[in-house]
């Protein structure tokens, strides 16, 4: 097994935090993991992403050429790394900031009004979360529990937060 | 092994802060540094770190500055760090040649980016020439590692230190921006810092002779001497220091040689082609000085092809045509400027010369 997952969106979305969540929850399960950023002049407002490898052998290498998952957050990213998508990938796009999500027969697209969504909950930085949720209810990459317990240990101390993001887990699963 | 490895409580933190980590477990208490990208997070991780182990964190007005500042406070006996990329690291190049001509221990971390000039921030391996053949002027050696994994950031950063006070010598932790952005799960395993005497060390002359470290030699003869003796000092090096990571050499008809991020790339290939039916091997350098020569050297077998994987234009490739004597059997695969190699393009150059 071995999964290769691109986060992009908009620098604040919280694409570095899905794509550190998602690692430290597979870790937590005992596999090998690596996490690599996007670095550099990235500010927010600006495009950031991620890619999260989690697999049962070695990794060679953070960085994805064809990427198995992508959790695209706004437009720009989705185009630039829908069309990097590995044959028959999964694309999961944010469809509140993707209008017109990127045409490719061979991908499983998922689309869920995410920053809306996160909007309704009262916390449209959230809408992160609700993308993990979406992921998990098609992939159980990792387990809810995993995930749970990898934001509390990543953001400690943030247990007012954990409320309002426990739900949009939850919510992007329905 | 594996129980033991399952026992030991993992965390996943990015590599240019394991670095840092490892530095404090190590007895590091100085760190001096100038921002440069793609090692931003090594500073940042020391200004918070040495004010909570009660260190010396300075953020210096220069490179320049912060080498001299690592020389001046490892002559006081301080187990000090700097740290930067590429541009920055030849910037420190002075300071490094003085450090070694002064024999005084440091360590100074190369998270290496696309050069020549400024270059840009991807990762690099374009740095093998200045780390391992000099960088600053003067017949001096300094010991230079190689990681290729989170763990053996740690790992060898807690070593560099114990190299450096054992042979009153700087050592150069050499990563690459993937290495220092990426976060793997590490194990902060316990570091027992070695501890080695340092009576040379300046303290202040108070009831005892006076101690002077330099590296101005100007008296007939003197210069000459001290010479000698680094070189002394260094074979001693070469000949206790070498750490290399092997497989399968002596059933391999191609074996690939690799270091760093690009190294964990050819082992997959090589597994790759032995899926396949090739006679493949490895050779992983860990030390570049002193180079594992002697592993090169004493295969007899003439019929070997070596495959070298560098993220460069070719610098280790000419360390490893020295070693085999024999240009021909030596194949080259790399580019410069933030190219990244895939394990597949490294399986099919295996194959071609299989």
């Amino acid at each position: 097994m071995r999964e290769e997952i691109v986060a992009a969106g908009f620098g604040g979305q919280g694409v570095m935090l899905i794509g550190k969540i998602l690692a430290y929850a597979g870790m937590l399960e005992g596999k090998q993991v690596t996490y690599f950023p996007s670095y550099g002049a990235e500010v927010r407002g600006g495009t950031a992403n991620s890619t999260t490898i989690i697999s049962t052998a070695e990794i060679p290498t953070p960085v994805s050429r064809h990427p198995d998952v992508l959790l695209a957050m706004n437009s720009p990213s989705c185009k630039k790394f829908g069309s990097r998508l590995k044959k028959g990938g999964l694309l999961i796009a944010n469809s509140s900031l993707i209008e017109n999500v990127f045409k490719r027969s061979d991908l499983t697209i998922i689309k869920i009004p995410a920053t809306s969504l996160a909007n309704n909950l009262g916390n449209k930085r959230s809408a992160n979360m609700i993308m993990i949720g979406a992921y998990l209810k098609y992939k159980a990459i990792v387990s809810l529990k995993s995930v749970e317990k990898a934001f509390l240990i990543l953001l400690p101390g943030k247990k007012d937060l954990w409320d309002i993001n426990k739900k949009a887990l939850r919510l992007g699963m329905e | 092994m594996k129980s033991k490895a399952a026992k030991e409580r993992k965390v996943l933190m990015c590599g240019n802060e394991v670095i840092g980590e490892a530095a404090v477990q190590a007895g590091c208490r100085h760190y001096f540094g100038y921002p440069i990208t793609p090692q931003n997070e090594l500073t940042a991780y020391m200004a918070k770190r040495m004010e909570e182990v009660g260190g010396v964190f300075l953020q210096s007005e220069s490179e320049l500055a912060a080498i001299n500042m690592v020389l001046g406070a490892s002559a006081c006996g301080a187990r000090a760090m700097t740290s930067s990329s590429s541009p920055g690291i030849s910037l420190k190049q002075e300071g490094i040649s003085y450090i070694a001509g002064m024999e005084l221990p440091a360590v100074i971390v190369n998270v290496m980016r696309g050069g020549p000039g400024l270059g840009n921030i991807s990762p690099s391996q374009s740095d093998y020439f200045q780390a391992v053949k000099g960088g600053g002027h003067g017949d001096y050696r300094i010991i230079v590692l190689a990681p290729s994994c989170s763990q053996e950031l740690y790992d060898l950063t807690a070593l560099a230190f114990d190299l450096a006070d054992t042979y009153r010598n700087p050592v150069m932790i050499l990563a690459d921006g993937i290495l220092g952005q990426m976060m793997e799960p590490v194990a902060l395993r316990q570091i027992n810092p070695k501890h080695v005497k340092k009576p040379w060390v300046l303290t202040g002359a108070k009831n005892r002779p006076g101690r002077r470290l330099c590296s101005l030699f100007l008296e007939t003869g003197g210069l000459e001497k001290h010479n000698a003796s680094l070189q002394e000092k260094y074979r001693r090096i070469k000949a206790k220091e070498v750490r290399c990571e092997t497989y399968n050499i002596s059933g391999a008809e191609v074996i690939a040689v690799a270091y760093g991020s690009s190294a964990r790339l050819t082992k997959a290939a090589v597994k790759m082609a032995e899926e396949r039916g090739i006679k493949a091997g490895y050779i992983k350098p860990i030390t570049l000085w002193p180079f594992p020569e002697d592993v090169f050297i004493k295969e007899k077998d003439k019929n070997k092809k070596y495959l070298v994987v560098e993220m460069n234009e070719g610098q280790m490739v000419e360390d490893v045509e020295r070693c085999v004597g024999d240009r021909k059997r030596v194949f080259f695969y790399g580019h410069a400027g933030g190219w990244i190699p895939q394990t597949e393009d490294i399986f099919k150059r295996i194959k071609k010369l299989a």
